[in-house]
């Protein structure tokens, strides 16, 4: 049998149905609302009770599909959740506490929460704009705690936080949904046997804390800008949502460090040029191939204002230097404006603190456009393979251009084909076809001229 | 008006693992259809079934058997049911060929409701 749940009255007798709008449903509505009464039932019930607030919300959101359908949306949809998912949990507590038998002060505060007001409580009324907010940052901390591994706070903070589903995290990550629910129970684990507290981090704690967070929302952020594999819907989603939460980071009063304006400012760079990357074909288009005018100006525009927030202090993160690079392209007019030595100097900066493969493939790129390709080919052979297959594609799509531009035809082919057999995404496949292509038209051209130089010489 | 009642067959919990923004898009689905007919004054009412309440009783020589409903995953149970006016049989039909109700794996039993008047009393 299911556990008994008080289910609020629906508003009018189903006999006499009013007419009611589907308005009511903002876009992403249950979404945002998953990871606002979880955070909450999390702050009331602690973070060892994750799994609870997680099972209850996503249970009220099924009433919810169960009951609507035939009463109608109520007038207020957000109260309706909060409430079915409060009185579940405390269905919830008060049947394992036959066992312990003492009211835990997180329940008594439920109880509280549940009882003056029938049925327009938690919801709305009851929680400003900055309750809701510290709330939702504290949630992040819990998820992003550096002693989780990286891919499940990635995982737990787009269930629990972002409201995804396992099938939708699955999706974005290639990964199967079994996968994503072992990774999501093992940190849930974690969070209770470690104890990790529901709260947004003292001064003293807050460097660390706050720099795995970044990490989080970065991987968050690039996961859904890099166009290689995954569902397209829920790519640009992963964007949106790391941006949202970055930003909640940067208007809080504790959380706005300069490194946090930097990393937000990173993210509006980027995804402003997102409507321009690819054709109406869905082909991936190069910087050089984009049509500027469809990056995004006022998403630039508040880029530009974070960049200067984050001139504060003395610490220079990687952060700072990817958004320079980033607001480099994207306050140049035209790619042939583009000021390559300025961008090379903070590659090469970025090179000391992040010395990765990919900086050093883009470095290369931007050495190139200083030095000619000869001595950006020197300098990808230098760089050493790692196990990252994706990488490759990266390196070996470059190391075929160079040698495109010093006329090694042949090698160029070889290295675009290294590229393809790499390549995960139909757009990126077609590229490359492309390029392989236009490798063929130039080589048939060379022919002819040099059999057109021959019969000359004749 | 003649009255149809669409009874909404569906398996056991098939919505479980439903993301919040699925279960938003079924809801929309559902009220669109739902608001449809409510402008057109042909809803009168419908309701949900609570879940696992489908036990049996039949009598077998004159005692009274009570069983538990059909549970395996295979089978479809009823989950709840609309009440609809139409013209006719085949307009109503035509309302139920549109609900929302109606993915794979799910099915309506349309039935119209005998409303006949009791007989004039002289």
């Amino acid at each position: 049998m299911t556990e008994p749940t008080t289910i609020p009255a629906p508003t009018q007798h189903p006999d006499q149905p009013a007419a009611q709008s589907i308005d009511q449903l903002v876009a992403h509505l249950f979404r945002r609302e998953f990871g606002r009464i979880v955070s909450h039932l999390t702050r009331i019930l602690g973070a060892r009770h994750l799994d609870l607030a997680e099972d209850v919300v996503q249970h009220a959101m099924l009433q919810a599909l169960n009951l609507w359908p035939f009463q109608g949306i109520p007038n207020h949809p957000k109260s309706w959740l909060t409430q079915v998912a409060y009185h579940r949990a405390l269905d919830i507590l008060k049947r394992d506490r036959r066992l312990d038998f003492c009211e835990d002060e997180g329940e008594l505060e439920l109880k509280a929460q549940l009882k003056p007001r029938p049925f327009h409580p938690p919801g709305e009324a009851l929680h400003f704009t900055n309750e809701v907010a510290d709330e939702q940052l504290s949630l992040i901390f819990v998820c992003c705690h550096p002693s989780l591994p990286r891919p499940a706070s990635v995982a737990l903070t787009l269930r629990v936080v972002c409201g995804f589903g396992i099938a939708e995290i699955a999706r974005a990550y290639l990964s199967t949904e079994i996968a994503i629910t072992q990774r999501l129970v093992r940190a849930k684990r974690t969070i209770r046997d470690q104890n990790i507290r529901f709260e947004v981090p003292g001064p003293t704690q807050l460097p660390d804390r706050l720099e795995a967070v970044l990490d989080v929302l970065y991987l968050l952020f690039t996961e859904g800008y890099a166009a290689t594999t995954g569902d397209c819907l829920i790519k640009n989603d992963l964007c949106a949502e790391a941006i949202r939460l970055t930003t909640s980071l940067a208007e809080n009063a504790v959380t706005a460090q300069p490194q946090v304006h930097a990393l937000l400012a990173l993210m509006l760079f980027q995804a402003a040029r997102l409507p321009a990357r690819t054709d109406a074909a869905g082909d991936l288009l190069l910087l050089e191939e984009q049509d500027r005018t469809l990056w995004d100006r006022s998403m630039i525009h508040k880029g530009l204002r974070h960049l200067g927030q984050a001139a504060h202090g003395d610490h220079l993160s990687t952060y700072h230097l990817q958004a320079e690079l980033a607001a480099a392209h994207a306050t140049t007019e035209c790619f042939a404006l583009t000021d390559w030595e300025h961008i090379l100097t903070l590659y090469d900066l970025l090179r000391q603190m992040q010395p990765t493969p990919v900086v050093l493939i883009n470095r290369a790129i931007a050495l190139a456009q200083v030095e000619g390709p000869a001595a950006a080919l020197d300098a990808l052979e230098s760089i050493p393979y790692d196990d990252h297959g994706q990488r490759y594609r990266l390196r070996h799509a470059a190391e075929g251009e160079f040698h495109r531009q010093l006329g090694n035809l042949p090698q160029a082919r070889t290295f675009f084909q290294r590229a393809l057999s790499c390549a995960q995404t139909d757009p990126e496949r077609r590229f490359l076809e492309r390029k392989l292509k236009s490798l063929q038209k130039n080589a048939l051209r060379r022919d002819d001229e040099a059999k057109g130089d021959t019969s000359k010489g004749l | 008006m003649p009255e149809y009642i669409l009874l909404l067959n569906q398996p056991e919990a098939k919505f479980d693992h439903l993301s919040p923004e699925e279960i938003q898009s079924l809801i929309a689905k559902y009220s669109a259809w739902r608001d449809g007919l409510i402008k057109r004054n042909l809803l009168c009412g419908g309701n949900k079934l609570v879940d696992r309440t489908n036990r049996i009783l039949r009598t077998e020589n004159g005692k009274v058997l009570v069983t538990e409903g059909p549970f395996s995953e295979s089978q479809e149970i009823l989950g709840g049911y609309f009440i609809v006016e139409a013209p006719n049989y085949d307009e109503a039909v035509a309302i139920a060929r549109t609900c929302p109700h109606l993915i794979d794996g799910q099915s309506i039993e349309l039935r119209q409701i005998d409303i006949t008047p009791p007989p004039t009393q002289h």
